[in-house]
């Protein structure tokens, strides 16, 4: 049995960010379990610009952004175990994991748990018809395109609007691919807006919402897909269908964290986030185990990864030295208007602490409500809030003094 | 080439009839239309092993199933194919159904069915937790199974090929003449193979190939059955198979755990156009969620993880169709087997092996023959210590290609190079469970054609999800 102080299971961008920040925070026994044959995890594949404004200051690709933080990693003496996939954790916090050499067991004083996350797949949407060749989800052809050098496919309809199905849109149409239609159910895309800007206007790639595909046609590979239009309770409207050839299907229809070691180790999910429930540091229900990045909560921009999974690791570093103090303990709960709210508890009233959110559907002009049983605690405006953008709010320290019961974020519609 | 029997169709029947005969001294070839085995009705179905109660008395069914259970049971030990004795429930939810279950059980003693019990509703809920309070009294069969039907068949090729059978794929027959007692069999690209016994086990085109020999006397009708699996976190819902009364259409709509330990729902039964008809519908899928919860009503229909439909070879008459052609000498038919046609796949191997005999086949066992087919590691039920002993022999065991289902590299290797070797994404799907978890082969998908390509020594672009026309990628960027 190896032993360690922290074991962060997955190198991808909250893996690298936890196990940096907690060598920073003075704990420098930290080992990183990565999968795959390099660190970056999904990053890896996202060849485009985008990532890295608000935390490194300049417009980098996936890859770059990885290297930066993997040479952060180096730089500290961080051990990496490459190739080695972790197949289970237990609440004492051993870790079984596997590798060429063989079966590896650790035994952790705090886990960092950063397995990101996976995508839908057609199974779970239960689209009827056949099953052909043609059809993937989005990041499968991501990676298939942009790591190993194939072309997926020529005709091309995307399911789901958001932002790797943007992506992967303007990717196939720069490889010479015709994008058909993006076909969105909901009445909003999920993305982010210069995504639809920059991936399907700058293109002319029609956008169609209130829209899925019904049916896959073709034995073989795929000849086409029936869509239709939907009715409120997202519902095919009967009479609406239409037919569009195409030898491809790209999937982006949502992403789910990937949560299988968390329930191995008993750890309580949210079903709003099909994330752990933690507090503002992370921690999970069993103490000593955090949970960052989109094992969490699913981020629109990896930057926020970064910043959630530094704090993670902080907070693991203070747990080994056993500094992490829990104060009492407040739950939050999403009101009216709002999907979830992360963390799920509060044990602190002597540090600021911020809130993640997602609201349940496109709104106007808004004002968030943060309050207590007994009196409004914090208030903030926004001109819009969308379902495809996180919402973070700070909670003073000050105004977490005296709580009673359970903090409740609503949103209030000014217009 | 040249061979004493040819058989068409390397589904479950023709995979444990070729099985068989590799006990004897013959030359034996096994062709198959598709890129692989299991194509048909073999690899889409309950996958249940019907204890015998549902036949009607004196039929070929009734016969072939109440001889058929503890063979396959003997058979799928020896092929190291998963399976389980979970025992079967049907479920009567009225004073009708009731009588239902009264006259299956003396059907069943008829048909010489062991382990049976009528049970009370509440006897049968202390076994089964989630079944619906409605159901008022079930017939229980302690004898009944499940297995992985298209593990099944891969295995029975698998052990017919290492004894010396042939397979051919990618052999579609479009030509069937016989002159001097030998027949030629022509494949749709021209290539030959010649015989003195055919053995017609060709599934849903099973009455094409009976035409093709100038012996068509029967139809079949396929029937497709839509189902939907769900995911593991749903397996427990049923520990039996818990079928609702048999109507007209087939045995009704079941709830039933797998050997790997999710949930099967299904299947309806509707006539449609060809065997190729394995569309699912919406119609279809809200059917069989709709009668299922009947029998198990907490049945969380959020967890499917995916959906298929498998199309049943039925004729008029409804039994099986296993006889010499009058016609024709030399040819036999297997056809028509429909459920429970999985239950009695090494009685009727070995039925149609009498058969043979009968029509002048010299059956002269062979010296060495071996039953037992080498088990195909499966990583993921391991203890550590074994794991580690397996990566310590071979480091591609230390791999995990698929997450979802913890298939190892090494197993993947394994089914590529086993008989018979797995030649696309989906064939290795089947032998592994690569690709059959939560995320569908979104993560394994494109490491398995590498391992495809690798292996196979054909380039990426060629590889296929099943065989001829269904390339996985449309070519190299530029």
């Amino acid at each position: 049995m190896l032993e360690h102080d922290i074991v962060v299971i997955g190198g991808g961008p909250a893996g690298m960010a936890a196990a940096v920040a907690a060598y920073d925070a003075g704990c420098t026994d930290v080992v990183i379990l990565e999968r795959e044959a390099n660190l970056g995890g999904i990053l890896m594949q996202c060849i485009h610009n985008g990532f890295g404004l608000h935390k490194l200051g300049s417009e980098l690709t996936g890859p770059e952004y990885a290297e930066a933080y993997a040479q952060m990693v180096t730089q500290r003496n961080i051990q990496v175990y490459t190739e080695t996939m972790v197949t289970g954790i237990t609440p004492e916090k051993i870790i079984t994991a596997q590798n060429c050499g063989g079966i590896l067991k650790l035994r952790a004083k705090a886990i960092v748990l950063s397995m990101g996350c996976r995508e839908r797949s057609r199974g779970a949407l239960n689209i009827c018809g056949t099953r052909p060749a043609g059809i993937y989800s989005a990041g499968t052809a991501q990676k298939l395109m942009n790591c190993m050098g194939y072309q997926v496919g020529k005709k091309v309809v995307i399911l789901g609007s958001g932002d790797i199905g943007l992506i992967m849109a303007r990717r196939m149409s720069m490889e010479g691919a015709k994008v058909e239609a993006v076909c969105e159910v909901m009445p909003y895309s999920g993305g982010l807006t210069r995504n639809i800007v920059q991936c399907l206007e700058d293109f002319g790639i029609p956008l169609y919402l209130g829209t899925t595909v019904v049916r896959i046609h073709g034995q073989k590979r795929l000849e086409g897909v029936t869509i239709a239009q939907v009715d409120g309770s997202r519902n095919p409207i009967p009479g609406t269908e239409r037919f569009i050839p195409c030898d491809t299907l790209l999937l982006s229809v949502g992403l789910i964290p990937e949560n299988e070691l968390t329930r191995m180790a008993g750890i309580a999910i949210d079903p709003a986030t099909n994330g752990a429930r933690v507090d503002e540091n992370c921690q999970t229900g069993i103490p000593g185990i955090f949970a960052c990045g989109n094992v969490l909560q699913v981020h629109d921009l990896v930057d926020y990864v970064s910043e959630e999974a530094e704090h993670a690791g902080e907070a693991a570093a203070r747990f080994v030295r056993r500094q992490l103090r829990e104060a009492f303990s407040r739950s939050t709960a999403a009101g009216f208007g709002v999907r979830y709210v992360v963390p799920q508890h509060i044990t602190t009233d002597e540090e600021d602490v911020s809130l993640f959110l997602r609201v349940t559907e496109p709104f106007g002009k808004v004002k968030f409500v943060i309050a207590d049983d007994e009196r409004i605690l914090a208030e903030c405006k926004r001109l819009k809030a969308a379902p495809g953008e996180m919402e973070k709010l700070t909670l003073k320290a000050e105004q977490l003094k005296n709580v009673q019961g359970p903090i409740t974020v609503s949103l209030e519609v000014l217009e | 080439m040249e061979f004493d029997v040819i058989i068409i169709g390397a589904g479950v029947t023709g995979g444990m009839l070729a099985r068989e005969l590799s006990r004897y001294q013959l030359s034996v070839c096994l062709l198959e239309k598709e890129n692989d085995i299991a194509m048909g009705a073999s690899r889409a179905n309950s996958g249940i092993i019907h204890g015998g109660y549902d036949p009607i008395p004196g039929t070929m069914k009734a016969k072939m199933n109440s001889r058929g259970v503890e063979l396959l049971f003997e058979a799928a030990a020896q092929l190291h194919v998963p399976h389980e004795r979970n025992g079967s429930m049907v479920c009567a939810f009225s004073a009708e159904e009731e009588s239902t279950l009264e006259e299956l059980y003396e059907q069943g003693l008829e048909n010489g069915t062991p382990g049976m019990q009528l049970l009370s509703g509440d006897e049968a809920r202390v076994l089964e937790p989630y079944l619906s309070e409605k159901v008022t009294k079930v017939l229980r069969i302690t004898n009944a199974g499940i297995i992985s039907p298209y593990e099944l068949t891969v295995a029975a090729v698998g052990n017919a090929m290492d004894n010396g059978v042939q397979l051919l794929c990618n052999f579609e027959v479009k030509g069937i003449s016989k002159k001097d007692n030998h027949f030629t069999v022509t494949a749709k690209t021209g290539e030959r193979v010649r015989g003195r016994f055919l053995v017609n086990c060709a599934g849903g085109y099973s009455d094409k190939i009976a035409a093709l020999a100038g012996d068509c006397d029967f139809e079949i009708i396929p029937r497709a059955g839509e189902y939907m699996l769900l995911d593991k976190s749903e397996g427990l819902r049923a520990r039996h198979t818990l079928f609702q009364c048999p109507g007209i259409e087939g045995k009704g709509i079941l709830v039933a755990p797998t050997v790997h330990g999710n949930l099967l729902v299904g299947p309806n039964a509707v006539r449609v156009e060809t065997p190729a008809s394995t569309e699912t519908t919406s119609e279809g899928l809200s059917l069989v969620k709709r009668l299922s919860a009947k029998t198990v009503p907490s049945v969380d229909y959020r967890q499917v993880i995916t959906s298929f439909t498998g199309v049943r070879a039925s004729v008029k008459g409804g039994d099986f169709i296993l006889r010499l052609s009058e016609k024709v000498p030399g040819l036999l038919h297997a056809a028509a087997i429909d459920s429970p046609g999985l239950t009695c796949c090494v009685a009727i191997a070995k039925h149609l092996t009498v058969l043979l005999e009968q029509a002048g086949l010299a059956l002269a066992e062979k010296e060495k023959w071996n039953g037992i087919r080498e088990d195909p590691c499966t990583f993921r039920t391991l203890s550590d210590d074994e794991k580690d002993a397996y990566i310590k022999a071979d480091p591609a065991y230390g791999r995990i290609v698929c997450r979802c289902e913890g298939v190892s590299e090494g197993e993947i290797l394994n089914a590529i190079r086993m008989n018979p070797g797995a030649r696309d994404v989906d064939g290795v799907k089947r032998r592994t469970r690569s690709g059959m978890g939560r995320c569908q082969g979104g993560f394994c998908g494109p490491y398995i054609m590498q391992l495809l390509s690798r292996e196979l020594g054909i380039p990426m672009e060629q590889i296929t999800k099943s065989g001829e026309g269904s390339p996985m990628l449309t070519g190299r960027m530029e």
